[in-house]
């Protein structure tokens, strides 16, 4: 079979000569339709999306609860929610609240800044495999997708953020000038979250059993993170190498930069800015270049 | 003209011989299209793997799993499917093509890979330009208003904040839903879903266009309404190409048809002439 069309592919070069296709193409200036942009310009490329990438993520936040009877309600009720359960059995039935000052607003906090990763990663890693008929049916950069899914969880944060400050007025912690820094560590851990969704896009796109796997690895995340304790004190008797580790853990550090501001006033320590900048730089570099590098292959399975 | 119908009716569809009017012809139809190439596919051939399809025998069962992990074999589920086996061609400047064949025969992947939206295999599809698919089904969601949609679509198309303002009365006015653009999609008929998705995806102007049976929908009004507007733009696009298993659809507005059969090209060239040989397949 494959003798009549290559017969057919020269009678289309033009008739002339047996010319190649390819040198065809070239001669009238013809590009490979599917070609990875240079790194500039796929940047380019996806500033010119940022209508669709905000737009996409408030559709989806939109349709999420649209079958629902209370609405959008839930994007507040959810959080609250959550925040309740975990106090219930952190805070009352398992009594941590005796050695931590204002265990609610500590617990809270920590349930809030590490569901926001938590969620991004979870997300990003479906980000393009349960979008594939739009990747094989629309010419945009892919990171779009990933991009657009951390905006979604962004999004959600902001009404996660006003439960949490209410929570940590109620339980009686004061206003200060440390809250004007909140957006800034929130600023940073979304940088990290972009990073991180983009690196986890990839890896959900080509490793189906991904998903299968990540709420095992997000859950010993979560108990490393210090979300129910406080690192410093449980980690003790550790060695300090040990101790390092844990601390230097991009989860752990953002939970208690907020927590810093919230609960304790204090001004976060050199180390924790550095430790916070770092994971938020090292991430979206990391991210968008893994992601980037395999730009043309998305949409084929 | 007859003879080459005569001929091809003689002689067994399988036989690859059935290409030969097409190649003897097809020198004669470029001499006819004085337009320079705007899309080349040289030798392309696409793989889809296919998750989820498990076989009779394999049903999906851990201690099999278990099994497949430690004998080192490969997903079961995962199949992968030859869509288009070395497809070759040139198309010109002002051609509409026609791309015709059975369910399954590779029509709607091959125009995928034009796009540049699935990766080839092997071989490779040079373009000039974006060649844009004509569908924006796939960014839509069914939850929300008319109103979102059209905005989310266009966006997915890639216009600008100016652009979508400046179109979207148009595509209300053209799909002709009225005010139900204040309702979801979900409570659309199926007609005006197809009608509103028409007119979104038709609202942007491309240099090369790749329509996948988008007529089919719709009342007859509404039908002759889509005709109209592909046919603009067609004037504006450079090259069209139609993918539509309304035949006469394709012989109105097609100066070329190409016939895909499991994959492969099985013949091409004139509208009628092919035409008639496939309809007699």
């Amino acid at each position: 079979m494959s003798q009549p069309e290559s017969a057919v592919a020269e009678a289309q070069g033009g008739g002339r000569a047996p010319e190649s296709l390819a040198a065809l193409a070239e001669r009238h200036g013809l590009r490979r339709a599917i070609a990875r942009p240079s790194m500039p310009a796929y940047l380019r490329q996806l500033w010119d999306r940022r209508h669709f990438i905000l737009t996409y993520a408030t559709s989806r936040n939109v349709s999420k609860y649209s079958e629902s009877m209370l609405g959008q309600l839930w994007q507040v009720l959810t959080p609250l929610l959550n925040a309740a359960v975990y106090w219930l059995m952190f805070g009352v039935i398992l009594g941590q609240s005796k050695s931590i000052h204002n265990y609610p607003a500590f617990l809270i906090t920590g349930v809030m800044v590490f569901t926001f990763t938590q969620r991004t990663v979870i997300s990003g890693a479906k980000s393009i495999s349960s979008n594939l008929s739009l990747i094989r049916a629309l010419h945009f950069p892919r990171a779009s997708l990933p991009l657009a899914y951390t905006m979604q969880e962004l999004q959600q944060l902001g009404y996660s953020m006003g439960v949490l400050l209410l929570l940590v007025l109620v339980t009686g912690e004061p206003i200060t000038w440390l809250w004007l820094l909140v957006p800034v560590t929130l600023a940073m851990q979304t940088v990290f979250n972009i990073g991180l969704g983009l690196f986890m896009a990839r890896v959900g796109a080509f490793m189906r059993d991904m998903n299968q796997l990540l709420p095992f690895i997000t859950r010993t995340w979560l108990y490393a993170s210090g979300v129910f304790y406080a690192i410093d004190d449980k980690t003790r008797e550790l060695p300090d190498i040990l101790r390092w580790v844990l601390e230097f853990n991009p989860a752990a550090a953002y939970i208690e930069f907020m927590r810093d501001l919230l609960i304790y006033q204090r001004f976060p320590e050199r180390w924790a800015w550095v430790t916070c900048v770092f994971w938020a730089v090292f991430a979206v570099i990391v991210g968008f270049w893994y992601f980037w590098r395999a730009e043309e292959r998305y949409g084929r399975g | 003209m007859a003879e080459l119908t005569e001929e091809l009716s003689q002689v067994a569809p399988q036989d690859p011989k059935t290409q030969t009017p097409s190649e003897t012809r097809e020198p004669e139809s470029h001499d006819s299209t004085t337009g320079t190439p705007t899309v080349i596919v040289d030798d392309l051939h696409i793989v889809y793997k296919v998750y989820g399809s498990a076989g009779d025998a394999e049903k999906g069962n851990a201690a099999n799993a278990l099994m497949r992990l430690l004998r080192r074999q490969g997903r079961p589920q995962m199949k992968e499917v030859h869509a288009v086996k070395g497809v070759s061609f040139v198309a010109h400047h002002g051609d509409a093509i026609g791309i015709i064949g059975r369910n399954g025969s590779g029509k709607s992947t091959l125009l995928r890979a034009i796009a540049g939206l699935l990766p080839p295999h092997k071989g490779a599809v040079y373009t000039n330009g974006q060649p844009s698919l004509l569908g924006v089904n796939a960014a839509l969601m069914k939850e929300l208003t008319g109103e979102r949609n059209i905005i989310l679509g266009c966006y997915a198309m890639g216009m600008t904040p100016a652009e979508v303002r400046e179109k979207y009365d148009e595509i209300v006015d053209f799909s002709g839903i009225g005010e139900f653009v204040q309702f979801p999609m979900s409570t659309y008929s199926s007609g005006m879903g197809a009608r509103l998705r028409f007119a979104i995806s038709s609202a942007k102007t491309h240099d090369v266009l790749l329509i996948d049976e988008a007529l089919a929908t719709g009342d007859r009004e509404f039908k002759r309404k889509s005709q109209d507007r592909i046919k603009q733009m067609r004037q504006s696009a450079g090259t069209v190409f139609l993918v539509a298993h309304n035949l006469d659809v394709i012989e109105e507005t097609c100066n070329r048809v190409i016939w895909l059969h499991k994959g492969k090209i099985r013949m091409q060239g004139d509208p009628q002439e092919v035409l008639e040989a496939y309809n007699k397949a």
